[in-house]
């Protein structure tokens, strides 16, 4: 395929859109932990403000809802001292017949430093970051069923703070991978840190086709799968994939995939459990498990503000002196 | 009427097999004379056809014109130029129009435009289910006796078996040729690219190919049961060219085309969301196109169309599964098929029966030739003019074409429809 990650980037090669993980270098991606981490050791002793956004504008555009995505931006943005607008379109403008472009060409008109955006259908933060004027910065915070490129950095980021070397470790990701930008997103980043190897746990119904091309192992029994890893990343299960006769019921589905502390024993001793949230209890995780020893499923919150604020304040950098 | 003489053009012409220089005269619609020097013939119109080739125009089995109904996208007068301009002589116009083709009226008002932009044979397709809702049957009869030259649910569904197994049994009563894209309405729902490793990485709803196999395999099955004449459109599956293979050695009434752009790229050409890129079917894998290129040089495919859908530059615009899916493609399909040859998937005879002596045999047209007699429809290209595909000299009103900028090779310069010069050096008459 050719490829047009070099979108994401400067002429002179500075990451300017944070749109996918696809096509980032290692260095790049240990680059941004490593920001991520100077900004999280200073915020762990004090809540502190950083000057290096003031006077930009930032608009959360949030074609699709999601609180907690939306409020660690928020947060990212306002400790870097930008102003944030936060802009719900799920229901307004797009569904009345203003096309996503004239959405973005009138708040392009308003001055906009940077869109962080979320929409349902793949591909979107693409076309946006094609069309906005050059000065601006687009942030994927979703896209259907493409990427979530910030969720999987502090992914990685939460599994540097408990494991350190990536070239020793296997991860598993369980659930469903058919439908999940952040696996998409995981597994990129983890190949390109250089992991021994990702499997994914799932039903056939679950994954989509030729799922190894994606470079992972594929297993369809949790014993399999889960044998020697370190780190277990469950997926959260839409409901709607109740009725689309994908699963049969949710108790099934929870007998065999559902993360539980018998299950959790054929991991290594070490393992750390990790979840993007929200957890369906019960569901795809039992309240043991998720509340338990190895959760690190509270962290990856925390974490995740300090990492956005890295690409925040990396992508602006290239392009604050263009205007 | 118009007195034509063609000079010294390299004469192909599939039907009887020829291929030499010579001179064609045409008077009264028809082929006049093929014999060298005939100094009686006063020509009101002499074309200098040396080093370009002659051959029948061009019959293509599938072309949008938008019109009734979508005129923000094209019109019959702005597309029936790309036609001429393309060396198109008659063209099919599927039934998806707004209103569909449906009843006769519809009919009378596709004839009526056509003829106030003076392109005679445009084939309307008429309907085979009320409103191409795959409910209730349409009036096939009065469609037939309307001009349709044809039935087709277009790119419409036929969820319900029983429908198209009646649709079929009726059609086969009055001789009717069924045009079908077979494409299993739930295993394609939403889809908009080939289920495999690029939608995989993409995240992008998915198409597989068992949306069409499954859906042709039980068609065939009706074929058989209902012997109804069946015309497979735009096939982009291998598996696809097996069964259609069995099925012609069988010998079950049935026959194929492909759209030329799946004999040319893949889902790996699918830049990411690039709009320009969504097609219906999807693009495949390079084992399909390599297969689709194969049963092309073989027969097992009969006919390549042009798929010729245009559209509005608003039908891009957006993420890559909410874009309209289809190119405009009248204008690039015969440098396009002249392309396979250089790469020897064809030579120059069978490339030429696949666009003008096979599709009238599909839909059981006076056989196109250039002898004497023959209807004088007919176009001249020079295979080896190289011209570069830019908007300043696009014809199509529907800009969606994934090839602006590239070299292509093959050139139409002239356009002869009944008799009449429609299209000459650039020109439109």
């Amino acid at each position: 395929m050719t490829s047009d990650q070099g979108i994401q980037f400067t002429p002179e090669g500075k990451l300017k859109h944070f749109l996918t993980i696809e096509g980032l270098s290692k260095s790049l991606l240990t680059e941004i932990l490593e920001v991520a981490e100077s900004f999280a050791s200073v915020s762990e002793q004090q809540v502190k403000k950083f000057p290096l956004l003031r006077g930009k504008t930032i608009i959360n555009l949030f074609f699709e809802n999601s609180t907690r995505t939306r409020t660690t931006f928020d947060l990212a943005a306002t400790r870097l001292s930008a102003d944030v607008l936060n802009m719900d379109i799920s229901t307004s403008a797009t569904s009345k017949g203003e096309t996503l472009l004239d959405t973005i060409h009138n708040l392009e008109a308003m001055h906009i430093d940077m869109f962080v955006v979320r929409h349902a259908v793949s591909g979107a933060a693409h076309f946006i970051a094609q069309h906005v004027a050059p000065n601006i910065s687009v942030i994927n915070a979703g896209d259907g069923q493409h990427a979530h490129p910030t969720q999987a950095m502090l992914d990685m980021f939460t599994i540097r703070r408990f494991k350190k070397d990536f070239s020793q470790l296997k991860v598993a990701i369980v659930g469903d991978i058919l439908h999940s930008r952040v696996a998409r997103s995981q597994i990129q980043a983890l190949n390109i840190l250089g992991v021994l190897a990702v499997h994914v746990i799932a039903p056939k119904t679950l994954l989509p086709a030729q799922a190894e091309s994606l470079g992972v192992k594929v297993f369809y029994d949790m014993k399999q799968g889960l044998e020697g890893v370190d780190v277990i990343i469950m997926l959260r299960l839409q409901k709607e994939r109740m009725t689309g006769a994908l699963l049969p019921t949710e108790s099934e589905y929870y007998k065999c995939y559902g993360l539980t502390e018998e299950k959790l024993e054929f991991a290594k001793q070490d393992a750390i459990v990790m979840h993007p949230g929200p957890i369906n209890r019960g569901v795809e995780i039992a309240s043991e498990v998720a509340d338990g020893m190895k959760s690190v499923i509270l962290k990856q919150v925390s974490y995740g503000i300090a990492v956005r604020m890295a690409i925040m304040s990396m992508t602006m950098q290239a392009t604050g002196n263009r205007e | 009427m118009t007195r034509i003489h063609i000079s010294q053009g390299r004469i192909i012409d599939p039907e009887n097999g020829t291929d030499s220089i010579g001179d064609i005269y045409i008077a009264d619609n028809r082929i006049f004379s093929t014999m060298g020097q005939s100094d009686s013939f006063d020509a009101d119109i002499t074309i200098d056809a040396r080093n370009q080739i002659v051959c029948p125009g061009f019959i293509d089995l599938s072309v949008r014109l938008r019109e009734p109904g979508a005129t923000q996208k094209a019109t019959i007068a702005s597309e029936v130029k790309a036609a001429a301009a393309s060396g198109v002589t008659a063209l099919c116009l599927p039934p998806d129009t707004s209103p569909c083709i449906d009843n006769p009226a519809v009919v009378e008002l596709i004839e009526d435009k056509a003829k106030v932009a003076d392109y005679r044979q445009i084939y309307p397709i008429g309907a085979l289910t009320y409103k191409l809702q795959g409910q209730e049957l349409s009036s096939m009869f009065a469609l037939k006796n309307a001009g349709c030259i044809a039935v087709s649910n277009a790119q419409m569904p036929i969820a319900n078996l029983l429908i198209l197994r009646r649709a079929m049994e009726y059609a086969a009563s009055f001789d009717l040729l069924l045009i079908y894209r077979p494409q299993d309405y739930y295993l394609s729902q939403q889809g908009c690219a080939h289920e495999g490793m690029v939608a995989t990485r993409y995240g992008l709803p998915a198409i597989p190919d068992i949306a069409e196999t499954t859906a042709l395999l039980q068609c065939l099955e009706l074929v058989a049961h209902t012997g109804c004449r069946v015309h497979f459109g735009q096939i982009s599956c291998a598996k696809s060219i097996d069964y259609i293979r069995q099925a012609k050695d069988s010998g079950l009434p049935v026959s194929a085309d492909v759209a030329i752009h799946q004999l040319h790229l893949t889902e790996h050409d699918v830049l990411p969301f690039d709009g320009v890129y969504h097609v219906n079917p999807p693009f495949r894998r390079e084992a399909d196109r390599q297969a689709l290129r194969k049963a092309i040089n073989e027969g097992v495919l009969d006919a390549i169309c042009s798929d010729h859908q245009p559209h509005n530059i608003d039908a891009k615009l957006g993420a890559f599964p909410e874009t309209e899916p289809g190119i405009s493609s009248l204008e690039t399909l015969l440098p396009l098929t002249l392309s396979l040859i250089d790469e020897n998937k064809l030579d120059l005879m069978q490339a030429i029966a696949v666009l003008t002596t096979n599709p009238a045999k599909i839909l059981g047209l006076e056989a196109p030739g250039l002898a004497v007699g023959k209807f004088a429809d007919l176009c001249i290209f020079d295979p080896e003019m190289t011209w570069q595909i830019n908007p300043e000299t696009w014809l199509s009103s529907g800009r969606n074409t994934p090839y602006w900028q590239q070299n292509l090779r093959g050139k139409v310069t002239h356009t002869i429809q009944n008799g009449r010069l429609i299209f000459g050096q650039g020109d439109f008459f």
